[in-house]
């Protein structure tokens, strides 16, 4: 563990920074800003698997396990979100949530 | 030394979030966004998990923050403002969040949460035996399953972003193998 560092206080910290994620989640309107907003979200629950598994199970290493899943499953969903984007501007010339009112064609 | 680090660390991954979602020019989100990533990166390099740090340094740092830049370059001009978000909506969303993360941290205070003290094993050795581990305390098959999602995800993007090209081209590409 970190010394005179607890639990609580990475804790505080991941939680802000999920929430602060979800501020912009809601309050954005440009598609790849609400993507960014989601990588904050990701991020805060990494440093609680993170945290988790150095203060309370330090012998396995399941949260680093479970957080390296979460970096693969992330970069997934950027590649195909980025793609997604990329296909609305060339479709419609905007990427706001707005405009993008139909999926199909 | 190391609590003058990390709170160095967390007063960075706070702030440059909030910018991150705050700011009104998309350029500049992005790059606060890699400041975010870089200082979690080091939060995992302090706690000891140097692959971990790694991984999030190269992965997201490296590939998420660089595709997201590019994909503003391609799609918005270099100095585009967006509009901010009416008061009523950033109030009703900050009022939100405040009320949730108060919610979680008054939850978590009052949970007990006892440290333990115990060996670890989180070299690099372990990590990659345990990832080609199949059975019990292995991660063989998440391992594998990741794998075939990061394929299916390649080949996703190749087809969702691809030019819709002419008729003629068209169908030779869908011609039998």
């Amino acid at each position: 563990m970190i010394p005179g560092v607890s639990l609580f206080e990475i804790m505080t910290v991941s939680t802000l920074m999920f929430f602060i994620g979800v501020y912009g989640f809601v309050t954005r309107k440009n598609l790849i800003t609400v993507l960014m907003s989601l990588e904050l979200i990701l991020n805060g629950a990494a440093i609680n698997f993170v945290a988790f598994n150095k203060y309370l199970y330090p012998e396995r290493p399941a949260g680093q396990f479970f957080t390296l899943f979460l970096i693969a499953v992330a970069a997934a969903e950027v590649a195909l979100a980025i793609a997604i984007v990329i296909n609305l501007y060339r479709r419609i010339k905007s990427v706001d949530v707005e405009n993008v009112n139909t999926l199909k064609y | 030394m190391e609590k003058i680090v990390f709170y160095i660390l967390a007063i960075a991954i706070l702030a440059l979030s909030l910018l991150s979602v705050l700011s009104q020019r998309l350029l500049r989100s992005a790059v606060y966004l890699f400041g975010v990533l870089a200082a979690v990166a080091g939060f995992y390099f302090l706690v000891g998990y140097n692959f971990l740090g790694a991984v999030q340094l190269t992965v997201y740092a490296g590939g998420i923050v660089v595709l997201i830049i590019f994909s503003i370059l391609l799609t918005h001009e270099i100095d585009h403002k967006m509009e901010r978000p009416s008061w009523l909506r950033a109030g009703a969303a900050g009022l939100m969040c405040a009320a949730g993360a108060a919610m979680v941290l008054q939850l978590l205070a009052s949970t007990p949460l006892t440290r333990v003290d115990g060996p670890e094993n989180s070299d690099l050795d372990t990590l990659g035996g345990l990832l080609l581990t199949p059975g019990e305390g292995g991660y063989l098959l998440p391992f594998e399953l990741i794998s075939i999602l990061l394929l299916a995800a390649i080949i996703g993007a190749v087809v969702i972003a691809k030019h819709k090209l002419g008729a003629g081209s068209e169908n030779q590409e869908n011609q039998p193998l």
